[in-house]
């Protein structure tokens, strides 16, 4: 067995250990343990087993096989943080959603009785009449 | 708090975000011309004293938490109309350069549209001019617009309109906080939604204080973000994705509602906001 295949089989194993003691912990919810955990599982099936990414790449063509898991490692990686930035997209849709109902109902809480007729509410500009919280 | 000579209850909704300086004329100035109708200004987050003097000048504040953008204060105050029962909303700007006098003019619109634009360059003579790449931007998203609208556009980007209900319960659902989501994507959204959108020709004074965002290179920006932004709105699939933002409990009004109960329509047509056409 030769250094690299070492490197990668303790690699993936460090992560699958990884996974699992976060998951114990509540650190990571299951639905993207289960993403590492694929990709922990392939990285530790291509280590142990180098002919297999040999002969992937003999038969897509491609000289160098070294060359076939730099582009799958590349586009993996950028698909993980596609998926990430959708869910951070949804997130700030929701805390923006989250912020608007809170601004509603504080305006509910400090003017109780809704908006009042604005003739009854009549006031002079005046800059330091309020000391309000906004 | 009827609007205009007219039965229909009436929201101003005023977006502003560290206006200090303008924020209390532009209140005072609005009621004077409307006295009737009710104000709300959506205080965006602002570190200085907008809230004070908002509240001051006779207005509603409603105070977000953070910056939401032109976009998150809207849809506050829509989906306030929405379920306070309100029949008309109106969007103005904090800034003073929309000047309130030409509302009735808008309000009477409501009658052929369910959104009125108030539009810049309507006219040939029009003072208010605008050049170079911010100019192109402007031209292509009105002529774009007007396709989609089928109707004459001027100016999309006018931040100045008047909806009908049931334009207000399409802009509470889906009222986009992204660059230029506000206006021009929101007017995508209306159309796709079934609502008509006309123009009203209005002059817009200069700004009454603070700064102005115009440079050779800010134009050129502005125009690459313009066509982004339209073309994104234009390939979007209705209803968003991410919209999260109505319930079916949002459509009803509330029954202590400051119109009463006559002053509801949960059965009016168009209130759905789940049901948009494609
Ligand atoms: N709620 C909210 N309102 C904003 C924000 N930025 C600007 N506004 C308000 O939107 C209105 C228009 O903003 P302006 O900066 O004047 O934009 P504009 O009129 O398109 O452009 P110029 O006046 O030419 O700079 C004003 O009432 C501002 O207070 C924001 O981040 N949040
Ligand atoms: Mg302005």
């Amino acid at each position: 067995m030769n250094a690299s295949a070492v490197l990668g089989i303790v690699g993936s194993a460090t992560i699958l250990l990884a996974l699992f003691e976060m998951m114990r912990r509540h650190r990571l919810r299951e639905k993207y343990a289960l993403i590492w955990a694929v990709v922990a599982v392939f990285v530790l099936l291509v280590a142990a087993f180098p002919l297999l990414l040999q002969s992937v790449a003999h038969a897509l063509g491609i000289q160098v096989p070294a060359n076939l898991l730099f582009f799958a490692a590349s586009i993996l990686i950028m698909v993980l943080t596609l998926q990430h930035s959708s869910e951070l997209g949804r997130l700030e849709e929701r805390t923006r959603t989250l912020a608007e109902e809170i601004a509603l109902l504080r305006l509910r809480i400090e003017q109780p009785q809704g908006l009042a007729p604005s003739s009854s509410t009549t006031q002079q500009p005046d800059d330091e009449h309020q000391d309000g919280d906004g | 708090m009827r609007g205009d000579g007219s039965d229909l209850r009436v929201l101003i909704i005023v977006p502003a975000w560290n206006e200090q300086d303008s924020i209390a004329a532009t209140v005072t100035e609005i009621r004077t011309c409307l006295p009737t109708a009710d104000l709300l200004v959506v205080d965006d987050g602002s570190t200085d004293r907008t809230y004070e003097r908002a509240t001051g000048a006779g207005a509603i504040v409603c105070s977000l938490p953070y910056n939401l953008g032109v976009g998150g204060a809207m849809r506050t105050g829509y989906r306030h109309a929405l379920r306070e029962g309100y029949d008309v909303a109106v969007q103005i700007d904090a800034d003073g350069q929309h000047d309130p006098r030409f509302l009735p003019r808008l309000l009477e619109r409501l009658d052929a549209a369910d959104v009125v634009i108030g539009a810049r360059f309507a006219d040939k003579d029009d003072p208010y001019k605008v050049r170079g790449p911010r100019r192109w931007a402007m031209v292509m998203l009105a002529a774009v617009l007007s396709r989609v609208a089928k109707a004459r556009l001027t100016d999309v980007t006018s931040g100045f309109r008047v909806s009908n209900r049931r334009a207000i319960s399409v802009f509470a659902a889906h009222y986009p906080a992204e660059y230029l989501g506000d206006t021009v994507e929101s007017l995508v959204i209306a159309s796709r939604a079934g609502c008509t959108v006309t123009q009203v020709p209005v002059t817009m004074r200069a700004r009454a204080a603070g700064t102005a965002s115009q440079s050779p290179y800010k134009a050129t920006l502005y125009l690459f973000r313009a066509v982004v932004a339209l073309l994104l709105a234009l390939v979007r699939d209705w209803p968003a994705q991410f919209d999260d933002g109505v319930t079916k409990a949002d459509t009803q009004v509330r029954p202590d509602a400051a119109g009463g109960p006559d002053a509801a329509h949960p059965d009016a047509p168009g209130t759905d906001p789940t049901e948009v056409r494609r």
